[in-house]
């Protein structure tokens, strides 16, 4: 009796299926044509092109690789479409775009002080350089002057990015080259620098700290104390990672003299940062074109000659210790006084507090605007809603980030919107140099040479 | 308008001896010099820029551009060079109209412009004619449309590769959208 039960509710029964006439041969191949080409239509970028000419050369030992967008050693979505006659890479073109947010256009319908929190999102291993040059531009823009304590704060928070951002790297680079315990290190340390930024700016990343004028809030009390101690600790640290990996066998086969670049090339390319410092020419927005006041402190532009992977490492450990450096300058001399500009239409009207529920507005700042002063919360209630206009023109600024000159070409209408934000990011200059540094060399190399790069694509595609 | 500063008054001088027509403005604003060419001189200026004892602008930081709808050449391509040797910047500014928005390419002079043109391209539709490979790079290959144009309409339409539709801002969140003052 059971195997007549059937069970309720289905459209077609198992029984009427089989009773189908079957498929013709004809249509089935057509669908596995189709399923063939499908797995193969991995149509944008250059992928079309490549395998065009491949086809066109008839050469049975070119392979086309795709390597990427998603995979794990290109440091996010980025593609490489890469030609190999066995381990020899021909030819490499990376391709990008696949992050686009559109974010320098979203600048253009917000507030000048709300771009903060959207230039933040672009290079998210170092927000806090990306919040300072959009800031600085709008200040040249203003022609204003941050206060001296919020100068120095910016300078405290970039440089302890900067350390974060280089073990991220040393850290991933680790990772792709067989250096499992490097990745562990790496993680570990910029956790603790993850706590002080959040200390300082109330998140791990995003912070939106900087904001034209000045900073958001100051250092809490008790952060001072921890920096310094993570400052001594992170000394000795940066020596155990030299001990590592400095003499290490393997670390220097997989990068001594892979992605050479020199100096002619890094520069036709546009490259800055480590990649240049590492053939020797010790280029630094910091020294060259000081901002923030980093002409008050002292420390040195470390640089390298061999121009290869290695050097790059070698650099990377060298300005964490610069970094650690100006730090400690910083903490050193911090000058009292007001973290914002004085000028009230500049400055964001209100004023954060601790209170039982978290952080927000000061009770006694909305006492003021709510039951002391009727100007007040006029002023409260435009500064919030409309921003502050901007004198018309155009400027470029540039700042040193972990990659290399990040620059921001702003320009004003003279509203209290951006006109446009272009941004110079320096993942995006890098990444071209990528075919230069690889082709000829094996596609275990293109690893090394990529993490060389340390792109981080959410800034090379905004 | 301030001043130019007086380390670049030597290049700004050459260039007006060299190209005595090519040159339509010189302006400077905030320390910062602009210098707006005519476009089909662009070549010849940038090539002396970089190789001139003068200039030796060896670095192209930053490729970008600006749409001015008011403007009847609405489209501005910005060159922000920089010179290690002489530790000055300087901006190049050329304008097209939208019709016909032709520029030459500089990658022979730099070759870093790759990118940052085909970017250009991308957002703005301008063609630079030499360029070794001028498709779209941040954009989907099939995209309509150059979307860092001002008249490029922001939400309100169709997601073009999913079919998606995400309302405009005003129906958004802010009643009547913010605007520029």
């Amino acid at each position: 009796m059971t195997d007549s039960i059937e069970p309720a509710g289905l459209a077609v029964r198992p029984g009427e299926a089989r009773d189908l006439p079957p498929q013709p041969a004809a249509r089935r191949i057509d669908y596995n044509e189709r399923r063939a080409q499908q797995v193969l239509a991995m149509g944008g970028g250059d992928w079309a092109e490549v395998t065009a000419r491949q086809h066109a050369a008839g050469d049975d030992e070119l392979m086309v690789l795709n390597m990427g967008p998603q995979h794990p050693s290109t440091h996010g979505v980025l593609r490489l479409v890469l030609e190999l006659r066995g381990e020899e890479v021909v030819s490499c073109q990376p391709v990008i775009g696949y992050l686009h947010t559109g974010i320098e256009k979203t600048t253009e319908v917000r507030t000048w002080v709300q771009g903060v929190t959207l230039v933040t999102r672009m290079d998210y291993l170092s927000p806090i350089f990306n919040e300072a040059a959009y800031c600085l531009a709008i200040e040249k823009l203003l022609d204003v002057r941050a206060p001296e304590r919020a100068q120095a704060l910016r300078v405290l928070l970039m440089e302890l990015n900067r350390i974060g951002s280089h073990l991220v790297w040393l850290a991933t680079t680790g990772l792709e080259l067989g250096a499992l315990s490097m990745m562990l290190y790496g993680f570990r340390e910029r956790e603790q620098i993850l706590d002080i930024l959040e200390d300082v700016t109330g998140l791990r990343m995003n912070h939106a700290w900087v904001r034209p004028g000045g900073v958001l809030q100051d250092m809490p009390e008790g952060t001072e104390a921890k920096i310094r101690a993570f400052v001594d600790e992170m000394a000795r640290k940066a020596d155990e990672y030299e001990d590592l990996l400095t003499n290490n066998p393997i670390w220097i086969e997989r990068t001594r003299g892979i992605g050479v670049l020199d100096e002619e090339q890094c520069l036709d390319l546009g490259i800055t940062g480590p990649m240049l410092r590492a053939t020797g020419l010790a280029l630094d927005v910091r020294k060259t074109e000081p901002y923030c006041g980093y002409e008050q402190y002292e420390f040195d532009v470390p640089t390298a000659t061999s121009a290869d992977v290695y050097a790059r490492y070698q650099l990377r450990v060298a300005e964490i210790r610069e970094s650690l450096r100006i730090v400690r300058q910083v903490l050193d001399k911090l000058p009292s006084g007001p973290v914002m500009h004085p000028d009230p239409k500049i400055g964001w009207p209100a004023r954060l507090a601790l209170g039982p529920d978290g952080l927000g507005n000061s009770s006694e700042h909305v006492r003021h605007i709510m039951g002391e002063s009727m100007e007040a919360l006029i002023h409260h209630f435009k500064m919030v809603t409309e921003g502050f206009k901007v004198p018309a023109g155009e400027v470029y600024l540039p700042v040193e980030s972990p990659r290399g000159e990040l620059g921001y070409h702003v320009v004003s209408d003279g509203g209290n919107l951006p006109y446009r934000v272009h941004v110079r990011d320096p993942s995006f200059v890098n990444l071209q140099a990528v075919p230069l540094m690889v082709e000829g060399g094996l596609v275990a190399d293109v690893i090394a040479a990529v993490s060389s790069v340390d792109p981080v694509m959410g800034g090379a595609d905004r | 308008m301030t001043q130019p500063p007086d380390a670049i008054q030597p290049v700004l001088t050459g260039l007006r001896d060299s190209f005595p027509e090519a040159i339509k403005e010189v302006g400077g604003h905030r320390g910062e010099v602009t210098v707006e060419l005519d476009s089909g001189s662009l070549v010849e200026v940038a090539t002396w820029l970089r190789d001139h004892p003068s200039a030796r602008f060896r670095l192209l930081s930053d490729l970008s551009g600006t749409d001015y709808p008011e403007r009847p050449d609405r489209l501005s391509v910005d060159y922000h060079l920089y010179s290690v040797d002489h530790n000055m910047r300087l901006r190049l500014k050329v304008r097209v109209g939208v019709d016909d928005p032709h520029v030459p390419s500089v990658t022979g002079v730099w070759s870093t412009a790759n990118w940052h043109e085909r970017e250009v391209y991308d957002f703005f539709g301008v063609r630079f004619d030499g360029h070794p490979n001028l498709v779209r790079i941040l954009m989907p290959e099939d995209w309509e449309g150059h979307p860092q144009r001002r008249d490029y309409p922001l939400g309100g339409v169709d997601v073009q590769y999913r079919g998606a539709h995400v309302p405009s801002p005003d129906r958004r969140r802010y009643k009547g959208g913010w605007t520029s003052t």
